[in-house]
């Protein structure tokens, strides 16, 4: 039986020649595969995220009330939460600046200035999650209404915190490995990818868990 | 940012203690092996859970020896209680889907073939390649370990709906300790899967060797991208599931549980959750998933079938966009599932639609690898008789999906054994036909020697005649009402079906038996099987440049070039009828 030509060989024979030829690596992308891995890592983790927000909207908008606790000291307090992170990716931005300038001092100066911003955002947290257990606040029940107030608070701040304090340590990790010069700028700019996505997912925690549950005037 | 050299070379060296090559390895060959043999023992222990089942549906009253020392609760004496079955029921399909399904088509063979049919080195992170084996072997045995503690696997089966799943130990069997090993299991599954799909991804974007284009890697390599990237969007709803699952367990929380809910007696003490949450968790994930079981699968077929018919893929393009848009509408259809939720007639029809949409992607899939074969100079190797099959076992089973697309024959179907023949055959049994294709194939470079051809061909003969037999049955007794996962039908309406049951559970121990073929000739072969040769089937892919098995670092310190597609078969040229990737390029073939 002959070998069918014509329409059926659809991948005739190259001439290698003429053929734009790759020359392999992360050339067509230009992207270092560590910063490749960690926007994948970021893209699942928003998943995540996101179907944790998602549930916490399928149950909010299913229950006949949900608690407004929020006092303005509580908001005030969230809103001082969000301006340190915000502020500690400013930090972040210049520590990546500083890194790929060759600022071996400033770069760790900044990073560590960075994981300060975490650090102080996280005591910040810990305070008012005390505050509201005080005030009675459980997983599964407080004194306000439906208990899925409580569960879905801590969910979706717990593990936001956890990101924040696993953030801190890696940037110190970062900071000490650069220091030493055994890690590169692009170790720097990676976990700069990882602490402004942490900022960025608070940015959707704060209004959806505080602002849309202040308490009315 | 400096101008750094991309990260391409891997200058690591061969380990030489053996903890280091074999158990704590970095090489991503000895890790797609270690998926393999992770996947062996899952399918071992997970068919014979469903012998004990389907020994169990037509004998209820039998004594299984050594049963009653494994639970003495849950099969006192030997003789299984309808709780223990369904507990089984449980471990068998989560150990197929998740630890045979999902691990050995993608992070078997994808570890060990990708890197090298690319023309790299190793994965771009070798020791999270490592981490995501032994996160998964962790989960493999949190999973065994329900077995064993003290009432067993929990009862609420692979989809672990709540409430029953949620509430505790009030529910029944395996919900307190086993429901919460399970959760944990697969929360650490989706760890692995995680990790595995990130490398999968940045390996294939970054660790092409020159010429390799997207359009030039073999489509076993199209396939495990796209798995991977179904993996990295759906693993993480499952992960985020888990996690809220665990919560309610054991932090009170109500994720998934609504108010008043009365267990055996006493009333619950959670509110204002929604079993449907989960279930829209779950198969936002759960049908990617199936697709996650199936698409390596796809890639090993076009790949052998292309092989075996000595003539290019039919439409490589095509199947490329097929595949991709089968995993794009893959994240719209997880409502067909829940049809009898009670949703919306409205959403029903909604999501009726991509379901069945996604047919068009898969037959255009079917037709060409026929258009494939069609008119090539055929080599039945074992390899391609499983193509063949994977081809009718594929298209019967997902002849079975048309009509539960359809939301009005659903709300009969669903709970029916109809959707077990289904997804047996259009999940099970092709993916696994994908690894015996992929197992037939790849065996001599994996292990240096050649699996037994005559063994094969008795084992996929035995094998293609029983899974008809075990599964064909099952939509005809759906279609006539028969529910699934009951433990046993006696003194019912059900009676006059009975046969058909006993039929089907003798076709699956007499399969099942046919196995025990395949796994003397995996281990047979492997020691005393005749040497392999570098390239026996003759195939173009860089994997068969190398020796069999491959060095260390794949090509010898060698940079490989490419410059022809992956399936230049039915050519002539220096007396062969095949030209390889790596040929060097320039004389016109004669065709
Ligand atoms: C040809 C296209 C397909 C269509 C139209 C289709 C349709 C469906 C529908 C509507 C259901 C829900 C039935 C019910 O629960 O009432 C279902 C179940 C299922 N399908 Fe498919 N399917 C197709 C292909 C596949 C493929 C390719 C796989 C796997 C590789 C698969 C695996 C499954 C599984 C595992 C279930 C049942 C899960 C369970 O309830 O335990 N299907 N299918
Ligand atoms: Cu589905």
């Amino acid at each position: 039986m002959s070998h069918s030509s014509g329409p059926l060989s659809a991948t005739a024979v190259h001439d290698g020649r003429d053929l734009p030829v790759w020359g392999g690596g992360a050339l067509p992308y230009a992207v270092p595969s560590k910063k490749l891995g960690m926007w994948l890592f970021i893209v699942s983790d928003a998943i995540t995220f996101s179907a944790v927000i998602f549930a916490y909207g399928y149950l909010r908008l299913a229950a006949p009330a949900w608690p407004r606790p929020f006092e303005t000291a509580s908001i005030v307090n969230a809103t001082v939460m969000t301006f340190v992170l915000l502020s500690s990716s400013v930090a972040m931005v210049l520590a990546v600046r500083a890194s790929s300038l060759g600022k071996v001092s400033g770069a760790v100066g900044w990073l560590v200035a960075t994981a300060l911003g975490g650090v102080i955002f996280d005591i910040l947290h810990i305070r008012e999650w005390l505050g509201l257990i005080a005030e009675g606040v459980r997983p599964f029940s407080n004194p306000w209404g439906t208990p899925m107030f409580g569960a879905a608070f801590f969910t979706m701040t717990g593990l936001h915190m956890i990101h924040v304090t696993i953030g801190v340590v890696y940037l110190l990790i970062i900071a000490v490995g650069f220091g030493r010069r055994k890690l590169s700028a692009v170790d720097v700019e990676v976990s700069g990818l990882y602490w402004h996505f942490v900022d960025l997912v608070w940015m959707f925690i704060f209004p959806l868990v505080y602002l849309l549950s202040a308490k009315m005037a | 940012m400096e101008s750094m050299p991309m990260e391409v070379q891997h200058h690591h060296t061969a380990p030489t203690s053996f903890i280091r090559k074999y158990v704590f390895s970095v090489d991503h060959k000895v890790i797609g092996k270690q998926y393999y043999f992770l996947a062996i023992f899952s399918v071992f222990v997970g068919m014979v859970l469903s012998w004990l089942v389907r020994i169990h549906l037509v004998w209820p009253n039998i004594h299984i020896w050594g049963l009653g020392v494994l639970s003495p609760t849950g099969a006192p004496g030997g003789v299984m209680s309808p709780d223990y079955y369904l507990s089984l029921l449980t471990v068998h399909g989560t150990l197929m889907v998740f630890f045979v399904l999902t691990t050995a088509p993608q992070a078997g063979f994808g570890n060990y073939a990708l890197p090298i049919q690319i023309g790299a080195e190793d994965m771009a992170f070798p020791v999270l390649n490592m981490l995501s084996f032994w996160v998964t072997f962790l989960a493999l045995c949190a999973l065994v370990a329900t077995l064993f503690v003290k009432d067993g696997p929990p009862i609420s089966g692979w989809t672990a709906y709540p409430p029953l799943s949620a509430v505790g130990s009030d529910a029944g069997p395996g919900l307190g300790m086993g429901q919460n090993l399970w959760a944990v299991s697969i929360a650490l599954f989706c760890v692995g899967s995680l990790l595995g799909a990130l490398n999968f991804i940045v390996t294939t974007v970054d660790l092409r060797c020159k010429g390799m284009t997207l359009m030039r890697m073999p489509l076993t390599c199209w396939a495990w991208l796209i798995t991977a990237i179904l993996s990295l969007l759906s693993f993480a709803v499952l992960f985020a599931a888990c996690v809220l699952l665990f919560l309610d367990r054991n932090a009170g929380t109500s994720f998934f549980l609504p108010a008043g809910l009365l267990v055996n007696g006493k009333l619950q003490n959670h509110s204002g959750g929604s079993p449907l949450l989960w279930q829209h968790l779950f198969w936002f994930f759960g049908h990617p998933e199936v697709y996650i079981a199936i698409v390596p699968g796809f890639g090993v077929i076009s790949h052998v079938l292309s092989v075996f018919s000595r003539k290019p893929v039919l439409g490589y393009k095509v199947i490329v966009g097929c595949l991709l848009s089968i995993g794009f509408l893959s994240f719209t259809v997880w409502g067909h599932h829940m049809f009898l939720s009670g949703m919306s007639p409205y959403s029903g029809f909604l999501f009726s639609i991509p379901t069945l949409i996604i047919t068009i992607p898969a037959t255009i899939v079917s037709l060409l690898w026929l258009g494939t074969v069609y008119g090539g100079r055929l080599r039945f190797t074992t390899s391609m008789m499983f193509g063949l099959g994977f081809i009718s076992v594929f298209v019967t089973g997902g002849l079975g999906g048309m009509f539960l697309a359809q939301p009005s024959l659903d709300i009969f179907l669903h709970g029916t054994y109809f959707v077990v023949g289904h997804f047996h055959m259009v999940m099970g049994v092709a993916a696994i036909f994908g690894m015996f294709a992929g197992t037939y194939f790849w065996f001599p470079k994996m292990f240096g020697r050649m699996l037994n051809e005559k063994l094969g061909k008795v084992h996929f003969w035995i094998t293609f005649v029983g899974v008809y037999c075990i599964f064909m049955p099952m939509h005809f007794i759906g279609l006539e009402g028969m529910p699934r996962r009951y433990s046993s039908f006696v003194n019912d309406a059900m009676q006059p079906l009975m046969p058909v049951h006993t039929f089907m559970t003798i076709a699956a121990l007499t399969t099942g038996a046919a196995q025990f073929i395949f796994f003397f000739n995996l281990f047979w072969s492997m020691y005393k099987g005749a040497k392999a040769p570098d390239n026996p089937w003759e195939s173009t892919t860089l994997e068969w440049t190398v020796p069999s098995p491959p060095p260390f670092d794949n090509f010898g310190g060698k940079h490989p070039v490419v410059s022809y597609d992956a399936y230049e078969y039915g050519v002539t040229r220096n007396g062969k009828d095949y030209i390889m990737q790596t040929d060097p390029p320039g004389q016109p073939a004669s065709s």
